[in-house]
C-alpha cells in the first residue's frame, strides 16, 4: 500500500505538480484547495498524510492544522515559505508533524512523506513502562494508571524511541533520524516543540518533567523507571 | 573587583556632601548664599556697632567735659575764698562744694564728684577707694595742672564694677592743688550698646536665613522645571515617547517646556515613521518570500521530472533539462540569501539561542560538507579540544557561518588541507578555517564581508556561492555579539575566525584562538599574484 495523500494548497501550479511527482512515486493524491474545505475533505478522503500549505485564503494554515489534529493524529507535513523560527515553531505547536520549506525537491518531499508513512509494525509483543506510564507497543496504548492518554503517532514513535532505552541519554539529531527519519542534519526544532507537546500530555507536571527529561547541552533522556 | 567596588562605595559614602553639592543646583545657590550674606551682615553690623558705641560715648564724654568744667569753675571760685590750708573752714567749704556739685547733677545717679586736697593732706575727705575709681595715669595728669579723662571701672554699692568715665581736673587754690574728678557711670551706655549688638545679631541671623530661604525658593522655581526636564528626557530616552512636560505660563521655562514637547513630538513622530517603514518592510520581505518561494517550488519540482526523464530526450533538450535544473538550484540559493540579508536589513533577523554542543555541531557540519571537499580534492584536517564545549549559541545560524566558511575554503583552497580548529575559553569560543589557496591582497581582509564582492572581476564565476555568503556570515556572527574576522596574505593562504560569546549577551573580550596562523604555518603554499574570489 503506498498511501493516500491529501495536498491542501491555494496555487494551483504547485498543487498539480505535486500531484504529478508523488502519483510518479504511486501514491493517491487528493488536492483541496481552500481551508474552508479542506476538513470535509479530509474526513471525505481518509488520508494516511495531509500536506498543508501554511498560508491559505480563507481559513489559515494553522487553524486546519489545528482542526485536523482535533480529530484525527493523521501525520501533518508543513509546507512554508518561511524558515523563520517564530512560523515553523508555530505550525509544529498547532499539531504539525514535520515541515518542508519552499522551494523542496521532489526527493526531499518525497522522504518526508515516505517518513510519515513508515510505521515499524513487527507484530511482537512489547510492553514497556516509564515511572507510572505502561506503553503498549503494538496496540499503540499509552496508560497512567489504567487511563489511555492519547498521542499521534510521531508522539507515540517519540515516547517508545525514547522509552526502549531508559536513561540513555539520546541527542537531538539521533532522535531526528531514529523518529522522523532523516539521514542527515536537520531542524532541532521539530525534536525541542514534540518533546514539550509530548510533556504536556504524559507529564503530571509539564514544568517540572518526570518522563522526558532534558539533558542540558545534549539531548533527552527518559525519566528514571 | 568586590573590594574595590567597596571601597568605591564607601567612598562615595564619605563624599556624600560633596557629591550633593556638586549634583544640587540648589544646594550650591543657596549655600553660596548663606556664606555671602552672613559675611556682608557680620561686616555691616561691625561698621554700625562701632559707629553707634562711639556716638554714644563721645556724646557722653562731651556733656561730661562740659560738666566739668562747670564743675570746676564753681569749685575755683568757692575754693578762692580760702586762705591757706590751714584754714578752719576749709574742711566745711569742700565738703559743701562737693555735697553741692553732686547733688547739681540730680538725684545722685548720673555722677559722683570727689574733690581730692593735695596729697598726703587731708585724708578722710577722699573716699578710701579712690585708687580703685581713679586711674593712676590720670591723677599723674591732673597733678600736672592738666585737664583730663579715662575709662575706668567703678564699684557700685552692690560691690560690682561698672565701666565708668573720669574727667579730672585741677583747682588751683591759696591751700595748694585740689584735684576735682567727675565720675560718671556707663552702665546705661553700655547697657544700650549691648542691646545694640543683640538686635544687630538677631537681625542679621534673620536676614541671612531669610535670604537663603529667598535663594532656595528661587532656585527652586528654576531648577524644578529643569529637573522635570531631565527627567521627561530620561523617560523618553528610555522609550517612553507619548512622555510630556507640563506647559505652565508663559515665561522661559514655558518656551524650553513647550519646545522639548515639540522635540518629542517630533520624535514620536518620526519613530512612527521609521517603525511604520520598518513594518511594510518586514511585510514586504515576508510577502515576496512567499510568493516567490511558491512559483519556484513549481519550477523546480517540474525542473526534476524533466531532469529525471532527460534519458528519453533529444540530447540538446536534455542538456537543457540539465541546465534548467542546475541554474534553478542556484537561482534558489541566490534567493535564499537575498531574502535573508533583506531580513538582516529591515532589523528581523531574531537570535535563537540553545546550549549547544560545538564540536557535535562541527562534526556536522564536516560531515555535512564531505561530498565538497571530496568535489575539491581537499583534505580536512580537523582540530577540536577533548573535552565538551557547551555554548549558548544559535545551532543554525553557526551552522550556516560555519559551512559558508568551509564551502569558501574548499573553493579557494587549490585543493591543498583545509583546517578546522575550535577552541573554548572561560567566556568564548572560537572556530577558525584556514585555506592555503591563493590567499588575500592587503585591504581585501575587510573587503571579503562585502556584498557581491569578487576578489578578480576578471575571473570568471565558476562555483555556485552567491556573493553573499560571507555578508550573511557576518551578520550571523553579529547578531550573536560576535566576531567574524579575515586574515589573509598573498600566496600564504586566508584564515578566518570566528568568535562567539559562550553565554548569551556576554560581550567579548578576547579570542581563544588566534587571527594570524603562527609564522611557520604561514609558509608559501601557492605562486604569488592569484587572488582570493
Amino acid at each position: 500500500m503506498k498511501g493516500r495523500i491529501l495536498v491542501v494548497d491555494d496555487d494551483l501550479a504547485l498543487a498539480e505538480m505535486l500531484g504529478i511527482v508523488l502519483r510518479g512515486e504511486g501514491f493517491a493524491v487528493s488536492h483541496v484547495s481552500d481551508g474552508e474545505r479542506a476538513l470535509a475533505a479530509f474526513r471525505e478522503v481518509i488520508p494516511d498524510v495531509v500536506l498543508l500549505d501554511l498560508m491559505l485564503p480563507g481559513m489559515s494554515g494553522l487553524e486546519v492544522c489545528r482542526a485536523i489534529r482535533a480529530e484525527s493524529g493523521v501525520p501533518i507535513v508543513m509546507l512554508t515559505a518561511k524558515s523563520d523560527t517564530i512560523d515553523v515553531v508555530l505550525g509544529l505547536e498547532c499539531g504539525a508533524d514535520d515541515y518542508v520549506v519552499k522551494p523542496f525537491n521532489p526527493k526531499e518531499l518525497v522522504a518526508r512523506v515516505r517518513a510519515r508513512l513508515r510505521r515499524v509494525d513487527d507484530g511482537v509483543p512489547e510492553a514497556l513502562s516509564l515511572g507510572d506510564i505502561s506503553i503498549d507497543v503494538p496496540g499503540h496504548l499509552v496508560l497512567r494508571d489504567g487511563a489511555p492518554i492519547g498521542l499521534t503517532p510521531l508522539e507515540f514513535d517519540l515516547l517508545v524511541a525514547l522509552a526502549r532505552k531508559p536513561r540513555q541519554v539520546f541527542t537531538r539529531e539521533a532522535l531526528l533520524e531514529q523518529v522522523w527519519g532523516y539521514r542527515h542534519a536537520a531542524d532541532t526544532r521539530l525534536v525541542n516543540v514534540h518533546v514539550q507537546r509530548l510533556r504536556a500530555k504524559v507529564e503530571r507536571d509539564p514544568e517540572h518533567p518526570e518522563v522526558v527529561l532534558t539533558v542540558r547541552g545534549v539531548g533527552y533522556k527518559a525519566g528514571p523507571p | 573587583m568586590l573590594s574595590v567596588l567597596s571601597r568605591a562605595r564607601q567612598l562615595t559614602h564619605r563624599l556624600a556632601p560633596v557629591v550633593a553639592w556638586r549634583r544640587s543646583l540648589q544646594l550650591r545657590v543657596v549655600g553660596t548664599t548663606l556664606v555671602a550674606s552672613g559675611i556682608v551682615v557680620v561686616l555691616l553690623g561691625l561698621v554700625l556697632l562701632n559707629q553707634i558705641a562711639d556716638g554714644l560715648l563721645h556724646s557722653q564724654r562731651k556733656a561730661a567735659v562740659a560738666e566739668t568744667s562747670a564743675g570746676l569753675k564753681y569749685a575755683q571760685g568757692q575754693l578762692s575764698v580760702l586762705g591757706d590750708r590751714r584754714d578752719p573752714a576749709l574742711q566745711a567749704t569742700l565738703l559743701n562744694v562737693g555735697r553741692f556739685l553732686s547733688d547739681r547733677g540730680g538725684s545722685g545717679t548720673l555722677y559722683d564728684v570727689l574733690i581730692l586736697p593735695p596729697a598726703g593732706e587731708l585724708e578722710g575727705v577722699a573716699p578710701a577707694d579712690v585708687d580703685l575709681t581713679v586711674p593712676p595715669d590720670l591723677r599723674l595728669l591732673t597733678s600736672r595742672l592738666q585737664q583730663g579723662y579715662a575709662y575706668t571701672r567703678e564699684p557700685t554699692p552692690e560691690g560690682q564694677l561698672v565701666p565708668a568715665l573720669v574727667v579730672g581736673a585741677p583747682v588751683e587754690t591759696a591751700a595748694g592743688l585740689f584735684e576735682l574728678y567727675y565720675v560718671f557711670p556707663l552702665q546705661s551706655v553700655e547697657q544700650t550698646i549691648s542691646l545694640v549688638r543683640r538686635t544687630l545679631l538677631t537681625t542679621g541671623l534673620v536676614l541671612v536665613l531669610l535670604l537663603a530661604g529667598i535663594a532656595a525658593l528661587v532656585t527652586r522655581q528654576v531648577v524644578t522645571p529643569v529637573r522635570m526636564a531631565a527627567h521627561t528626557a530620561e523617560r523618553l530616552a528610555a522609550g517612553l515617547l507619548q512622555e510630556r512636560m507640563v506647559v505652565r505660563g508663559e515665561d522661559d521655562l514655558a518656551v524650553l517646556a513647550t519646545s522639548f514637547n515639540d522635540m518629542a513630538a517630533s520624535l514620536q513622530r518620526q519613530f512612527a515613521q521609521l517603525e511604520e517603514l520598518s513594518r511594510m518592510q518586514r511585510r514586504f520581505t515576508s510577502d515576496v518570500s512567499h510568493e516567490l518561494r511558491t512559483p519556484l517550488t513549481t519550477v523546480r519540482l517540474a525542473a526534476e521530472v524533466l531532469h529525471a526523464a532527460r534519458a528519453d530526450f533529444a540530447p540538446e533538450v536534455a542538456r537543457s533539462a540539465e541546465l534548467l535544473q542546475a541554474e534553478v538550484e542556484r537561482f534558489e540559493a541566490l534567493l535564499t540569501d537575498l531574502l535573508e540579508i533583506s531580513r538582516y536589513d529591515a532589523g528581523f533577523a531574531v537570535l535563537d539561542p540553545e546550549a549547544t554542543d560545538v564540536q557535535a555541531l562541527a562534526a556536522r557540519v564536516v560531515e555535512a560538507l564531505a561530498p565538497v571537499a571530496a568535489h575539491y580534492g581537499s583534505e580536512l584536517v580537523v582540530t577540536m579540544p577533548a573535552e565538551r564545549l557547551i555554548a549558548e549559541v544559535d545551532p543554525r545560524r553557526v551552522e550556516r557561518v560555519l559551512r559558508n566558511l568551509l564551502g569558501n575554503a574548499f573553493e579557494h583552497g587549490e585543493g591543498r588541507p583545509v583546517e578546522l580548529t575550535v577552541a573554548g575559553g572561560d567566556d568564548a569560543i572560537a572556530i577558525t578555517v584556514r585555506d592555503h589557496g591563493v590567499g588575500l591582497r592587503p585591504g581585501d581582509s575587510s573587503r571579503v564581508f562585502h556584498r557581491f564582492w569578487r576578489g578578480d572581476p576578471s575571473r570568471s564565476r565558476q562555483t555556485g556561492g552567491t556573493g553573499l555568503g560571507l555578508s550573511i556570515s557576518l551578520e550571523d556572527a553579529r547578531l550573536h555579539d560576535g566576531w567574524l574576522q579575515a586574515w589573509g596574505k598573498v600566496g600564504h593562504g586566508a584564515q578566518f575566525r570566528l568568535t562567539l560569546p559562550a553565554r548569551r549577551g556576554d560581550a567579548l573580550t578576547g579570542s581563544p584562538l588566534p587571527l594570524e596562523p603562527s609564522a611557520d604555518d604561514a609558509r608559501p603554499a601557492a605562486p604569488a599574484g592569484g587572488s582570493r574570489a
